[in-house]
């Protein structure tokens, strides 16, 4: 049976100043700053059990650049789980894990909250006539991407050549229902007139169907096997593919379509039917064509639509949900997953522009062509895309994503929680919960493991190889229970 | 030309649904809609960035993922 899956999302965020110093480096850096210092005590990343550089299929290649670690970096571990950071040039928030696909959106929608305050705080320290803003998005326009990362705990058993060949038509497909738009194209050799719009922020950007790298010659699937848990029994899926999402549905089907058909090639329930021709051609191709109509060469010489090899992998999973059940993926939120699944795939197929409440290309598409038509503007108008980064923008008073009646189905409330409250269902429970309760003895943090320094030497460091423990069921009253951490520690056997 | 894939028959639920979607919008919710749109779009004209083109074109986000 496919294991008790845990997910999370790592969001690089663009970031602008304007009427001062605009090095994005600098600007990350005070961004995450001025959010620590304004609401907690800073306590920095610990980077002994890092190694992007792994590779899933058990080599290396001689002529890829190892992922770097810039370990110089602002780099901060927040109560509620999440690691907040300067990742290359961006300011990056790597989600506490999560066990379902409701939760990644609460936390997701949390992170953009911590963006927005971090804004704020920073403006003030920026003074008037300046003013930093972020931006979630993907894409400049000029050929440079950032990411939106997804992870996935897989079984260690399961084949990573499985993996890759049955997870890529659903990457290379979902795309229309959780592409983020994007007005222009960045392909490589081609000029930005020649789409006028498409689907995703990153389509463009994709040169290999699998490999290593994350900046270059991007691949649709990621290689790197650094599980941060046990790596006898686990990897961590690295899917670097997607867009960031502003619409909560859009996050939602993105992530838990994408758990579910990870749950069915553990299970090898996929087989080969919607295996692809040409993943790289056809992830454009889909990501260009809003009309939804073209059709991508399957490997058996068959033609079909993105939307058809989507509903070809809802029906495998509705049967697979009949013969497995869903409760390696959360039961009660992957059946609503399912639900709204096949609603979004009715409606794209009925008529695309139903969906603008949920699906952002739909949303922002229909802002951008109303204001072609309007003003009279020719599909390449600067107006147009502004429209494009805007929708993307952060604040509140400016950013257009805000305005467009975007469905949600997370509670303000408990959004605004997750921004000091980690998941109870996985280990970052533990990591936030001992923040929180033991500020003062925590040296270091990564998603493994928690350092002490309780005056006794050594540093202990507590070792946090399972995902899945470390849940509040699992030590929520022995957390209670302690007064300090070296009771803790103590009780923990340390 | 390669043959066109059997699409996936729905099932008996879904094929119900979509003819439910499918069915044309009256013209008071096309309205509706339009003047939605309409709304959206004032807005827009008031917090567009005032100098679209400079603003598109110091959009720069080098170094990422």
């Amino acid at each position: 049976m496919a294991i008790r899956k845990v997910c999370g999302i790592e969001t690089e965020y663009g970031i602008v100043v304007r009427g001062a110093d605009n090095n994005p480096v600098s600007a990350s850096s005070l961004l995450i700053n001025a959010y620590v210092n304004a609401t907690s005590r800073k306590i920095g990343w610990d980077f002994e059990d890092e190694s992007p550089a792994n590779d899933a299929r058990g080599f290396n290649l001689d002529d890829v650049f190892p992922p770097e670690i810039e370990s110089s970096l602002v780099n901060a571990v927040l109560p509620n789980g999440a690691r907040y950071y300067v990742d290359h040039a961006h300011p990056e928030i790597s989600l506490p894990e999560v066990a379902d696909a409701l939760e990644a959106v609460r936390w997701d929608r949390a992170a953009d909250e911590i963006v927005r305050s971090s804004m704020t705080y920073a403006n003030e320290i920026l003074g008037a006539g300046a003013e930093m803003v972020v931006y979630k998005n993907n894409s400049d326009g000029k050929g440079n991407s950032y990411g939106c990362h997804e992870n996935y705990l897989m079984s260690r058993d399961t084949p990573f050549g499985r993996i890759a060949s049955h997870i890529t038509p659903h990457f290379v497909t979902r795309q229309v229902f959780c592409g983020a738009g994007k007005v222009g194209c960045e392909e490589p050799n081609r000029r930005p007139g020649d789409v006028a719009y498409q689907l995703s922020q990153r389509a463009d950007f994709f040169e290999e169907e699998i490999g290593l790298e994350t900046t270059l010659k991007r691949p649709i699937v990621n290689t790197r096997d650094e599980p941060h848990c046990d790596p006898q029994k686990y990897r961590r899926l690295h899917v670097i593919v997607g867009d960031a999402n502003l619409s909560e549905v859009a996050t939602y089907l993105k992530v838990g379509t994408s758990l579910i058909v990870l749950a069915m090639i553990e299970d090898d329930q996929l087989g080969d039917e919607v295996l692809l021709a040409n993943p790289v051609a056809a992830i454009r191709q889909v990501s260009h064509d809003p009309t939804l109509t073209r059709t991508i060469m399957l490997r058996d010489g068959r033609r079909a639509t993105a939307l058809e090899i989507q509903w070809a992998l809802f029906e495998r999973a509705r049967k697979y949900e009949q013969t497995h059940g869903l409760d390696a993926v959360g039961a009660d939120v992957s059946v609503d997953v399912l639900d709204r699944w096949e609603r979004v795939l009715s409606g794209l197929e009925t008529d695309p522009s139903s969906m603008g409440h949920c699906v952002d290309w739909v949303a922002k598409q229909r802002l951008v062509e109303g204001f072609r038509d309007r003003h009279g503007l020719p599909a390449d108008s600067p107006r147009l895309k502004a429209i494009d980064l805007q929708y993307h923008d952060l604040r509140l008073d400016r950013g257009l994503a805000a305005r467009v009646g975007l469905e949600t189905i997370v509670d303000p409330r408990d959004v605004l929680a997750a921004t000091t409250q980690p998941p109870t269902t996985t280990r970052a429970y533990f990591r936030g919960r001992c923040l929180q309760k033991f500020p003062d003895d925590i040296v270091a943090a990564n998603w493994d493991s928690l350092v002490f320094d309780v005056g006794r030497d050594p540093l202990r460091r507590v070792p946090m190889m399972e995902p899945l423990r470390g849940t509040a069921d699992h030590v929520g009253s022995l957390i209670d229970d302690c007064d300090t951490a070296a009771e803790l520690l103590d009780r923990l056997g340390q | 030309m390669a043959e066109r894939t059997q699409r996936q028959k729905p099932t008996g639920d879904r094929d119900a649904e979509v003819v439910e979607e499918a069915a044309p919008a009256t013209n008071e919710a096309g309205e509706k809609l339009k003047g939605e749109l309409d709304d959206l779009l004032d807005e827009i004209d008031e917090v567009l960035e005032t100098n679209a083109e400079d603003f598109v074109k110091s959009y720069v986000q080098k170094g990422g993922q």
